[in-house]
């Protein structure tokens, strides 16, 4: 199913064309439970066990909401400065597709239970964008198909389906955006920044896992163009199957070269789902889009509306945590660092670690040398993110705290924290395993330093003649003589010492 | 007067999946009508102060505690399916795309 498709050059594109994106974020949320039943809202687990006659729509089951899931609803809409209604209900939308049990999904249409807000999402070079935010509803998820025969796994060619429905059920936030006009050739820079955010925000809430590779966000690009000075839109295409930040961007970008060569060569762009491609960076068309009325949505009769009072709304709003991006702003004022310091540590997702670290008493300056250079190497090679190295910040913190009261070289502390990160332990009981001591008794060190001045006459002689800076090489000796276990600085003065220089 | 087409009446039947003959389509058009008309009238009495109302119990925000309760296994979820392989219901092919 190859066909060669025309891309026009990006500079040309933006050159020519104003894009304008809308994007369509579900948010799985991390409730124990499912929306409308009791089943246990949980990634992976053998198929269908995490099921009951409500999410497996088996007639007669009645559906009965999820307390805790309409409050993160509410916090979600209120973090991103929605206004919250004071009655809304669930709406039933109607089409058959077998990943969906009822044959209709319960979600909201048009009385969201958050709308009319906005989220400031900032750019890599600081420049901030703000993004207007439609509206947050609620709904479910639907089950997950394996296709089985065709050559791919894929839909295409397939013999049967096989329907798993443990994801049936689970808890979504749709959130969607105003149309995003006059970003020109950042519109696709816009969008992963605008999906980052969103994410950032969503994990400092603790309402979801907020994974993308398993699905736990996910992001729908609707991209459009219109002409260079033109007010009307033009026919947008809705691109799904994102699965990371990455292709988010990749995705707008593609789209909008895609757009570009069939609008300027007379075509027109033909509204349907297309989806994205990860191996190559494109995008295949799927169905055509049915419209809204084909759902003949109503309002859902099993379900009595929602009505929050204003004193819970504003309970809510009390929980609400700082944003992630402005908590880096005060963190970079706080700490005084460079934009390129702090783009070190949020890149490297060491913010939180090192913010933990500094609370468990450790100096940001350490706290952050070892998070963002040698911890950072170590869940690299370990091939696992930073957040999940098997260290603590309090664990961190003490290694921090032995180095600056001389128990430990930084050396030995790398030796002590691979031990922690081998499972050995907390690092003073690494240290006990290992032997980790700096080497801080005199007469051990003074031996070690009156055979290092033997083995080299010359170099003593040097030192004795006024030549301080030969002692280096002593200095290397001795570490080398005690496996690195003195105190460098100790060691000098005892050369010196000895010298009498 | 709402008029509803013929073409109108297919579309709905195609999205709900029925299979209705020639000679329904004038019936139920003529039918759906009628229906589209009685419940207009509501809308005549109803003023603005009027709330929509789509329950007849006055009541709101009925929740249920976030706590996990039994479900049904897989043998008992998998019991009434025609066909089932490998712990999943088993569907014929689908047509069209991957929502």
């Amino acid at each position: 199913m190859t066909t060669t498709v025309e891309l026009m050059d990006y500079a040309e594109v933006v050159e020519r064309y104003d894009p304008v994106l809308g994007l369509e974020v579900h948010v799985e949320l991390s409730t124990n439970t499912k929306m409308f039943c009791g089943c246990p809202n949980s990634f992976g687990g053998d198929p269908n066990t995490h099921v009951c006659p409500v999410c497996l729509g088996m007639p007669g089951a009645l559906p009965v909401v999820n307390g805790t899931a309409v409050e993160s609803a509410i916090r979600i809409g209120l973090a991103l400065n929605c206004d919250i209604a004071e009655w809304c209900r669930f709406a039933r939308k109607n089409y058959f597709y077998p990943d969906m049990p009822k044959n209709f999904q319960t979600s909201q249409y048009d009385e969201p239970i958050a709308f009319d807000g906005h989220i400031d999402v900032v750019l890599d070079d600081g420049e901030v964008v703000r993004v207007d935010i439609e509206r947050a509803h609620m709904e479910e998820d639907t089950g997950k198909s394996l296709h089985v025969g065709g050559a791919t796994g894929r839909i295409h060619g397939a013999e049967h389906s096989l329907l798993d429905y443990n994801r049936a059920g689970v808890p979504l936030i749709e959130i969607v955006t105003k149309p995003i006009t006059g970003m020109g050739e950042r519109a696709p820079e816009v969008a992963r920044a605008y999906v980052t955010a969103l994410r950032d925000l969503l994990r400092a809430m603790d309402v979801s896992d907020v994974r993308m590779d398993q699905g736990s966000l996910r992001c729908d690009a609707n991209v459009s163009l219109m002409p260079k000075g033109a007010s009307e839109f033009g026919t947008r295409t809705e691109t799904k199957n994102v699965n990371s930040l990455r292709s988010v961007e990749r995705a707008v970008r593609h789209e909008m070269t895609r757009h570009a060569a069939i609008l300027a060569d007379g075509g027109s762009i033909k509204q349907e789902t297309r989806h994205f491609q990860e191996a190559d960076g494109t995008t295949a068309a799927g169905r055509t889009k049915e419209t809204a009325e084909d759902y003949r949505y109503f309002p859902e009769p099993d379900l009595v509306p929602i009505a929050p009072t204003r004193e819970w709304v504003e309970q809510l709003r009390g929980t609400i945590p700082e944003m992630p991006w402005e908590r880096r702003k005060r963190i970079q004022d706080d700490w005084n660092l460079t934009d390129e310091e702090l783009r070190d540590l949020v890149n490297t997702g060491a913010i939180d670690l090192v913010a933990a670290t500094v609370d468990a008493g450790a100096s940001q300056a350490d706290a952050r040398s070892w998070w963002v250079q040698y911890l950072n190497q170590q869940a690299t090679s370990r091939d696992t993110e930073l957040a999940d190295v098997a260290i603590t910040p309090a664990q961190v913190a003490r290694v921090i705290e032995l180095v600056g009261s001389g128990e430990l070289t930084n050396k030995l502390a790398r030796q002590v924290v691979d031990g922690v990160l081998d499972g050995e332990g907390d690092p003073d009981q690494v240290i006990e395993k290992r032997g980790l001591k700096v080497v801080s008794d005199d007469s051990a060190l003074l031996a070690a330093v009156d055979e290092a001045l033997a083995a080299q006459p010359d170099v003593a002689d040097k030192i004795r003649g006024g030549k301080v800076q030969a002692a280096g090489a002593i200095v290397g000796a001795v570490m080398k003589a005690t496996k690195g276990q003195a105190d460098a600085a100790r060691v000098r003065e005892l050369i010196l010492e000895r010298v009498g220089a | 007067m709402s008029n509803i087409s013929r073409d109108e009446v297919a579309h709905l039947a195609k999205l709900a999946r029925m299979a209705v003959t020639e000679e329904e389509l004038d019936t139920f058009a003529g039918q759906l009508d009628q229906i589209l008309d009685a419940v207009a009238e509501v809308g005549e009495v109803a003023g603005d102060d009027i709330p929509p109302t789509s329950h007849a119990v006055p009541l709101t925000n009925v929740f249920r505690p976030d706590e996990v309760r039994p479900g049904l296994s897989q043998d008992e979820a998998l019991s009434g399916a025609p066909a089932a392989e490998e712990g999943r219901f088993r569907v014929p092919r689908i047509l069209g795309e991957e929502q």
